[in-house]
């Protein structure tokens, strides 16, 4: 057995009466994984971590060797120190809340709102006769260029923040549930009618759970969007908020609080993706393709 | 014997595909009638007009079917995110739906797999699924579009064994449509076949219990059959008559 796995110099000897081999013919048989010769490699456990690591890594070495300005760019061991007298003095707890909560109500109603419109206009002709155009339009106008219109009708107080967040959360939920309404294959559409099968029983069975996949594609943007519209609102006269932080930090030039700012924000949009992701993992079981 | 299926000079025309030419059939309650034809023959487009499937067809004719029609398609056309019991009972109403499932799930012996995806089923038990979530219906009429057509050889044999179990025990009346001209004599009782829109050929092909007899009747019809498909089968008529 060891002649298989053993070197590739030795076959000759260990397997008497044997053809000779040539080298290049022989391939170790005995290994649980093997790789392919023109694939990717092997994946590493911590893998994905590499790049965040390097980016650290080369923040602490330029600060420490002074290369980098702490005016410009705080150590990473000053912006540490600064989070924890942020988390110890209450301030960043506090604004982090109020994001938190502007950043939730955001996505609650724009999610309510972009599914139900998504339902009608993906379930109905006259529902997307109706309401897709109108979204279509929408969704070539950036949120930011709605806000001086926004604070016009709604002022510059919360509703305003909220309903920016919302229509950012909106536009990702509309066009990707409705696009997964609309692709219900025709296949499954004949089944359902030979098993005669009611236009609700149909919607609820077939069409719901078939474009379930699409809502969470969706719901994925839409959490980042949640973000993105939170950094942009939070610059526009807030009060409180982690943008409203960065804001006040910036008039102080208070370098390390900017940077955990910015670091509470990428924080926060990466954990929301993965909460999605685990989400959809979860949902999603009956689809062979799912990485766990 | 009461037809439980009747057609009467059906025609269907589409702008692209296959066409029917004044068709005539009958069905009998619980008769196994195969429908053989070449592609493009029109063996599929009537089965979909039975099945209430062709809303691109135009055409005119009269179709008589029952009400209570299940269709066996050639994919097993599972739902995926419904586990496997699930797709048999889907849209069933009134007591006992779980257990009628699973009992037709036991009759495709696959009574274990109740609770699998459909994903994690292989082709024949894809089918065979397909086959439970039909017959749970209890149909008149059963339609099968080549059932069988995606699976390999060995696992089409054993799916000809269970569909003529199964359609012995609840003698449906089943229209099975195919071009495998053996699955046809093997398991119909009759069978039809189309070419161009028109039936050429109306068979009786039950075949003598067993012995010489059984081998002499197949191969004759073989050849009958494949005749009216435009195929010679070299093989078989080198010994014939």
């Amino acid at each position: 057995m060891n002649a298989m796995s053993g070197a590739i110099l030795d076959v000759d000897e260990e397997l008497p009466g044997a053809e000779p081999l040539t080298p290049a013919a022989v391939r170790p048989a005995k290994r649980l994984v093997r790789q392919r010769r023109l694939g990717l490699g092997e994946p590493l456990a911590l893998g994905p971590l590499l790049g965040p690591f390097l980016l650290v890594l080369f923040w602490c070495v330029f600060s420490y060797t002074g290369l980098l300005d702490p005016r410009i760019l705080p150590s990473p061991w000053a912006t540490v120190a600064t989070a924890r007298d942020l988390i110890a003095d209450g301030r960043l707890p506090s604004n982090l809340a109020v994001s938190a909560i502007r950043a939730g109500e955001g996505l609650f109603f724009g999610v309510a709102a972009g599914l139900v419109v998504a339902l009608i206009s993906g379930l109905s002709r006259l529902g997307g006769y109706v309401f897709d155009g109108p979204v279509q339009m929408k969704r070539s106008i950036p949120s930011l260029a709605l806000i001086p219109l926004l604070i016009l009708w709604l002022g510059i107080g919360e509703a305003m923040k909220v309903t920016v967040i919302a229509i950012g959360v909106f536009i990702p939920i509309y066009i990707q549930t409705q696009a997964a309404l609309r692709d219900t294959e025709v296949k499954y559409l004949e089944l359902a009618e030979t098993l005669r099968l009611s236009r609700w029983r149909f919607i609820r069975h077939v069409v719901l759970p078939g474009a379930l996949p699409g809502f969470l594609l969706g719901m994925r943007f839409a959490v980042m969007g949640a973000w993105l519209a939170l950094v942009v609102v939070e610059q526009v006269n807030a009060t409180s908020g982690i943008g409203y932080m960065i804001n006040l930090a910036r008039t102080y030039a208070q370098t390390d609080v900017i940077v955990v700012g910015l670091v509470v924000y990428a924080l926060l949009g990466v954990t929301s993706n993965a909460l999605v992701r685990l989400v959809e993992a979860r949902v999603l079981r009956w689809r062979r393709t799912m990485a766990p | 014997m009461t037809a439980v299926v009747r057609i009467r000079g059906l025609v269907r025309a589409f702008t692209l595909r296959g066409v029917l030419n004044g068709v005539d059939l009958d069905i009998a309650r619980g008769e196994f009638v195969a429908l053989l034809g070449r592609s493009g023959s029109g063996k599929s487009t009537l089965l979909r007009a039975l099945a209430d499937l062709d809303f691109e067809a135009s055409g005119s004719g009269e179709i008589v079917v029952p009400a209570n029609i299940s269709v066996v398609f050639q994919d097993a056309r599972l739902l995926p995110w419904k586990r496997v019991l699930e797709n048999v009972t889907l849209g069933l109403d009134g007591p006992n739906v779980r257990q009628r499932g699973l009992n037709a799930l036991e009759e495709v012996e696959l009574g274990g797999r109740a609770a699998s995806w459909p994903y994690e089923l292989s082709g024949g038990e894809q089918q065979r699924v397909a086959l439970a979530r039909s017959l749970v219906r209890e149909p008149e009429l059963l339609l099968a579009d080549e059932p069988f057509g995606a699976l390999d050889a060995l696992t089409r044999i054993r799916m000809h064994v269970l569909l003529k179990r199964l359609s012995e025990r609840h003698h449906p009346a089943v229209l099975l449509v195919t071009h495998d001209v053996d699955e046809a004599i093997e398991l119909a009782d009759r069978v039809v076949v189309l070419d161009q829109g028109r039936m050429v050929a109306d068979l009786d092909v039950r075949l003598p219990p067993g012995g010489p007899d059984r081998v002499t009747t197949f191969t004759r019809l073989r050849r009958q059959l494949l005749g009216f498909l435009g195929v010679e089968d070299e093989l078989a008529g080198a010994t014939g008559p």
